[in-house]
């Protein structure tokens, strides 16, 4: 609780600086907007709905692909740590593919696809899909070997040792791998709504993208904002309690 | 009881080794761990296995878990070749290898998972009793982490003897554990013992423990892991680690241990 206020208390002290500097009429308000304009335009876009309705675009995307390349990811992981075949094709191709940018599938996925929400799709599977794998390998390449002989003299073996014992011991991996998964995806969502407009529904980006032709810099803002709050709560919603988890079954917790 | 066929004893299993021999490939080639061992165990007999690091005796273990196959030899278990692990024969390590991820009861649970013919009531009551048995009920719903080695250790104790196993193999499963809790578990494992005659084979280097545990004990020497010689401790039990005739055997154990070092040394 006294953190949460912490946390709240020093995001009102940016807020009044913010408006501060805003008051000062230092520079232009076209580019440093009142926080008072920003939070207008915003309980605005709230009113007519469309903030919603973008949001709700941008989310759809992002959370079908991003739970294709996890339902994709995790068993391909599992498969290139423990076949040597797959390690040496698999394995080295996530490896080269999760240095590339997320965002650079763009080009690639609109030739293919088209404007369509497909693009959008492979987009944000490619941005999940490699770091999930590769975390995957890790943590089942880091699972304590006497957990799988301790299972097998239990009577355990087969499919049983990998979804009881390899995938639950690996799991501290696959978390912070699916973190990065959503980080990538998130972002080059957001790139490639920015740089692409499809007509089968407008998102976050898009809104960001318009601010900026309309030199609407509260809208801007506001939208920036907003796509901060969505990733402050996918954290805490999505990775805090498995990550308590973890801590509280492993004891990492200081 | 309710289920009176998971807590009589099953009769425990003899165990009959013959001329096991062990090759590993490393990267730097081929090593023998075992040349040529042979063993029998009679039914609810404690042997202690005993030897420098490095000796084989771990390799021997794990071989008749089922968990490697011998380069050459056979290995039986109550009459019946040993071919793959079994919940007839557990094993303890060293590391207790409790899972992290799950509380104390389910870990004993695990091994009774697959157990056919019980309803999940009776493998929590068998777990329950086994938890008992070592005295950690209270400890049931703990996480592995919040426990003190020694309490892992009895956990992992009632783990392996929750399936109703006839062998116990148990590789140095104190040999990370400071001296009192030792004290404590050989105490423990001896009454535990005696209560439900299951075979032990227990590897160890410490000669104390193995004196104080064992009715014999077996003195292997390395390079390639080989028995050289056997002792009968003929002490009743149980035994206090400490006593004054058991120190006796000790030192009879160190010396001929000593003279085999200094053979092997010598390259013969």
């Amino acid at each position: 609780m006294k953190r949460t206020l912490t946390a709240i208390g020093f995001i009102c002290v940016l807020i009044a600086a913010w408006h501060w500097v805003a008051e000062a009429k230092i520079w232009s308000p076209v580019l440093v907007p009142a926080p008072a304009s920003v939070a207008l335009y915003l309980w605005e876009v709230l009113q007519d709905g469309s903030l919603w309705s973008s949001t709700i675009v941008t989310m759809k995307r992002l959370l079908a692909g991003y739970f294709i390349g996890l339902a994709a990811g995790i068993p391909l992981g599992f498969l290139t740590a423990r076949v040597q075949a797959m390690r040496d094709t698999l394995g080295v191709v996530a490896l080269g593919l999760q240095g590339l940018p997320s965002v650079c599938w763009v080009p690639l996925a609109l030739l293919w696809f088209g404007q369509t929400e497909g693009a959008m799709l492979f987009v944000v599977v490619m941005g999940t899909l490699w770091s999930v794998i590769l975390a995957t390998e890790t943590g089942v390449r880091n699972v304590n070997p006497i957990y799988i002989r301790a299972a097998h003299t239990m009577g355990s073996h087969g499919l049983h040792t990998w979804v009881w014992v390899m995938l639950p011991a690996s799991l501290p991996f696959i978390v912070s791998g699916m973190k990065q998964g959503w980080a990538f995806a998130w972002r080059s969502l957001m790139a490639a709504e920015i740089y692409v407009t499809i007509l089968t529904g407008f998102g976050l980006g898009h809104l960001l993208h318009y601010g900026r032709e309309l030199n609407a810099m509260e809208q801007v803002v506001g939208i920036m904002l907003v796509v901060i709050c969505i990733g402050l709560a996918a954290d805490k919603l999505l990775f805090s309690p498995w990550e308590k988890l973890l801590h509280r079954r492993w004891g990492t917790e200081k | 009881m309710s289920n009176p066929a998971e807590f009589t004893d099953l009769p425990p299993t003899h165990l009959a080794i013959d001329q096991v021999t062990q090759w590993f490939e490393t990267g730097h080639g081929r090593v023998q761990a075992l040349d040529r061992v042979s063993l029998q165990v009679a039914s609810g007999e404690f042997v202690c296995l005993l030897g420098p690091s490095g000796c084989g005796k771990s390799t021997l273990l794990n071989l008749i878990a089922g968990l490697e196959m011998p380069s050459a030899g056979t290995l039986m278990a109550g009459g019946q070749p040993i071919r793959a692990p079994s919940r007839e024969r557990m094993m303890m390590f060293q590391e207790s290898a409790l899972f992290p991820w799950l509380d104390v009861l389910s870990n004993v649970m695990f091994g009774l998972k697959h157990k056919p013919g019980l309803t999940s009531a009776e493998r929590r009551e068998v777990a329950e009793y086994y938890l008992k048995l070592v005295g950690l009920e209270k400890f049931m719903y703990a996480y592995i982490h919040e426990l003190s080695g020694g309490m892992k250790q009895r956990v992992a104790l009632a783990r392996a003897l929750a399936p109703n196993p006839r062998v116990l193999l148990m590789d140095e499963p104190f040999a990370a554990l400071d001296a009192l809790t030792r004290e404590q578990l050989y105490g423990d494992l001896q009454r535990i013992w005696l209560q439900r005659k299951v075979t032990i084979v227990f590897v160890t280097h410490n000669v104390r423990e193995a004196a104080c545990l064992g009715d014999r004990v077996l003195l292997f020497s390395s390079h390639p892991g080989r028995i050289r010689e056997e002792f009968q401790i003929k002490l009743p039990r149980p035994r206090d680690i400490n006593s004054v005739p058991l120190a006796a055997y000790a030192t009879d154990i160190m010396s001929a241990l000593k003279g085999h070092l200094s053979q092997e040394e010598a390259g013969t």
